[in-house]
């Protein structure tokens, strides 16, 4: 798989970490893909040959066991959007794609991340009142260091992971982007 | 019924009408080759596994259906890499079954083990690793239906050894419904909107040219595209992969465009205003430089796969869809704008195609440049003997519709430039790989597939030196092809580069013309040898040569090693700046 691209120079901006998840470079594909040996391979050998950047790649099965969907976060200056749709749609697992433009899509994505904050330490008081803010949980406590679990758009995660930070971040871990299309207000049509 | 995993994959090659399978056995593949003793199959011994890959490529080139090829595990498998790319690149709709260890040795490193399915993931249309019996009809129906239909393509099926020694109860999938391939849809039927803005585009244009490729050969669309042009008036350029797709007798034909087409194509492309774009990928070989080609046209590009519109050039009108229905389609839509059977017939002034611009400027510009620009050579009298006269003299002195198989090389450009296809299906190469060593398996191909046809191969001798073995083959099972080395001692097009780009510092070109000796290899492996050193010597020795049909022949020409490919766009070049011939003071020594 394409390693994702550089961060900017500078080192980390806020809000920067996908490099720049909001801006009109990132946006997302999901392919509904036959439950096979090998898919995700294909899948990933097809961006690397192409040279189509991923900033974020998340695969799970669907409510139908024959299907996964894959949802990934393209880098559209890698190369045109239309290509990399094109291209996947050729692969013979893939049954069909979805593409999402951000405005259009309702994204999410879970942070696990460790600080070295035990449950007695001084500055204890301000992390649960930091994560109780962001509507996170703690998932695990050890003496000296919490875990921490939140789940919410790019950008939120992203506030939380700076905020976190002078608190010592010893393990991280994000799952990348998740995403369905937007409901519209107006009723779907009735179910046949 | 039971019956084995091998014998259910035999059955079912047989239930897709195979008559011919490439192969050469080994450890995973030998349950498989038992059942052959007992099919109405012809198997052909190879001597090399991409031997086998390439003939069952060049058997697809020319009879238009699927060439089968089998290999054993590992080093088998690997060795028919080469091929799987190759068909890749040109679209040849071929299937490989390569043997596999057992699957309870999947992943221990066993001996001859390969992942080949991972391997050949990214140079095959879609491969299948079978790891129930079961399974066997159904995957065996579906890499043929994934190779044959949409882009052809080449296709892998990998079958460990316990899955073709199990029991399966046979049964054979009666349509693709029965196939699990949800995601697979290919799309032969173009949009009639768009259809309609490229018959009113066509209508438009002054300067218009059809851009021929391998697509037209692909979608047995020669007619059409002829029905197109004449009725048209407008002129065609076939690509390499299309040689033979229109008549190069034609009027309206313009011949091969690219890197080493001539003048007129060339030009004709990056004066166009209107480029018709038929089953061809704007590759890097034909454009040139990309950003200067054809600035001026209009692009109407209508190929099988989606993803190759605009891929490259982006088109004003698009077109997914088969090349014969979609210009079936075209020429339905010109009819209804008001376009007569004919680009003579009268048309009625208020149709949109009465209000047609002339193109007649367009075409006599197009013959000025072909009176005034072609292809050209020097044979001399008493002098060394040149390839292209080699080419012509073999076109002349064979049957019109003789299979011609190149390599890759001087020759090949060569061959493609100097002969003349007037029927499609008669011309084999390996376009977008560039693999040498193609013609001789290739050709070995074409004459199974065609064994009514005079078989030519035009090869190099760096090429002849990689694949020669595959004559033994030919021999064995009385494959009579010819072969015509045009032995220059060098790998020439190599060569040509160092000349003209690297300061004529020749790094590692030079081969001899005498090792290996030609005639004696040739002998030695069944063949009739001949050695042609002068022009005159030329003509007598083809037709030696034709005259045997008992065994293969192959000539040795020995050929002006100092003679170079014209004309000739450098490479990251503008198509603008096309060199025609060697300049005044530059012969080459």
């Amino acid at each position: 798989m394409t390693p994702p691209a550089p961060p900017p120079a500078g080192g980390h901006v806020p809000g920067s970490h996908m490099a720049g998840l909001g801006a009109p470079r990132h946006h997302i594909v999901t392919a509904m893909v036959e439950n096979k040996a090998g898919v995700l391979a294909r899948v990933a050998s097809l961006f690397s040959r192409r040279g189509f950047n991923i900033f974020s790649l998340a695969v799970a099965p669907t409510d139908d066991d024959r299907f996964s969907r894959i949802t990934i976060v393209v880098d559209v200056e890698s190369a045109p959007l239309e290509q990399i749709m094109k291209q996947l749609d050729k692969l013979v697992n893939v049954v069909s794609i979805t593409e999402l433009a951000p405005e259009e899509a309702v994204e999410r994505e879970m942070l696990l991340v460790t600080v070295g904050v035990g449950p007695g330490a001084a500055e204890h008081g301000d992390l649960v009142a930091l994560v109780g803010e962001f509507q996170g949980t703690i998932v695990d406590e050890g003496g000296d260091r919490v875990t921490v679990m939140l789940a919410g758009t790019p950008s939120r995660v992203d506030d939380f992971e700076d905020l976190l930070r002078p608190f010592g971040i010893t393990e991280l871990q994000r799952t990348g982007l998740v995403a369905l299309p937007k409901l519209s207000p107006v009723p779907a049509a009735t179910p046949t | 019924m039971r019956l084995t995993g091998a014998q259910a994959l035999i059955k079912s090659l047989e239930m897709q009408h195979v008559e011919v399978i490439f192969g050469l056995p080994g450890g995973a593949i030998l349950p498989v080759y038992d059942p052959i003793l007992d099919s109405s199959i012809r198997h052909v011994l190879v001597r090399h596994e991409q031997g086998a890959g390439h003939m069952a490529e060049g058997y697809a080139h020319v009879t238009g259906r699927p060439g089968v090829a089998m290999v054993t595990s590992g080093p088998g498998a690997t060795n028919i890499v080469t091929p799987l790319a190759d068909a890749m690149m040109d679209s040849i709709p071929i299937v490989v079954i390569t043997g596999q260890v057992p699957t309870t040795a999947i992943g221990t490193d066993a001996f001859q083990e390969c992942p080949i399915t991972g391997v050949t993931m990214d140079i095959t249309k879609h491969n299948w690793l079978v790891t129930d019996a079961q399974d066997l009809p159904r995957v065996v129906a579906e890499a043929f239906h994934v190779a044959t239909t949409g882009r052809p393509g080449p296709v892998l099926v990998d079958v460990p050894k316990d899955v073709s020694n199990a029991m399966m109860d046979w049964y054979w999938p009666s349509s693709i419904d029965d196939l699990d391939l949800p995601g697979y849809k290919p799309q032969t039927e173009g949009d009639p909107v768009a259809i309609r803005r490229a018959a009113e585009l066509i209508l438009g244009a002054e300067r218009p040219v059809i851009y021929a490729g391998g697509g037209i050969l692909k979608a047995r669309a020669a007619e059409a595209l002829r029905e197109l042009a004449e009725r048209t008036g407008i002129p065609v350029v076939t690509t390499l992969m299309a040689r033979g797709a229109f008549p190069d007798r034609h009027p309206l034909c313009l011949g091969m465009p690219g890197m080493h087409g001539n003048y007129t194509a060339v030009t004709a492309m990056q004066r166009a205003d209107l480029l018709i774009a038929l089953g061809s990928r704007f590759d890097d070989r034909v454009t040139g430089k990309i950003s200067a080609f054809a600035p001026d046209a209009k692009i109407i590009h209508v190929d099988i796969d989606a993803a190759e519109l605009g891929k490259v050039r982006r088109p004003d009108v698009a077109v997914a869809g088969d090349c014969r229905v979609v210009i079936e389609e075209m020429l339905r839509a010109l009819e209804s704008l008001g376009l007569g059977p004919d680009s003579g017939s009268s048309v009625s002034r208020d149709s949109m195609a009465g209000g047609r611009p002339d193109i007649a400027p367009w075409i006599g510009q197009v013959r000025a440049w072909q009176k005034e620009f072609p292809l050209a050579y020097d044979q001399e009298d008493g002098g060394a003997l040149k390839p292209q006269f080699v080419v012509e003299t073999l076109r002349d002195a064979t049957p019109d519709d003789t299979i011609v198989v190149a390599g890759v090389g001087q020759h090949q450009m060569w061959a493609s430039q100097y002969w003349k296809f007037d029927n499609p299906y008669t011309w084999v190469n390996s376009g977008g790989a560039g693999t040498m060593g193609f013609a001789v398996p290739a050709a070995v191909g074409a004459k199974v597939g065609r064994p009514d046809k005079m078989v030519w191969a035009i090869d190099g001798d760096g090429c002849f030196q990689m694949t020669a073995q595959e004559l033994v083959t030919a021999s064995a099972e009385r494959i009579p092809i010819k072969v015509a080395i045009l032995n220059n001692a060098y790998l020439g097009m190599v060569r040509q580069w160092q000349e003209l780009f690297y300061e004529e510092r020749y790094s590692e070109v030079y081969l001899s013309p005498d090792l290996p000796d030609y005639v004696k290899w040739a002998e030695a492996m069944g063949c009739v040898g001949l050695k042609v050193e002068s022009a005159e010597e030329v003509a007598p020795a083809i037709e030696k040569a034709n005259g045997i049909d008992d065994r293969p022949v192959v000539i040795d020409f020995r050929t002006d090693a100092f003679e170079k490919v014209y004309p000739m766009v450098p490479a990251g070049s503008s198509n603008d700046d096309i060199i025609v011939g060697p300049s005044a003071g530059e012969g080459g020594r």
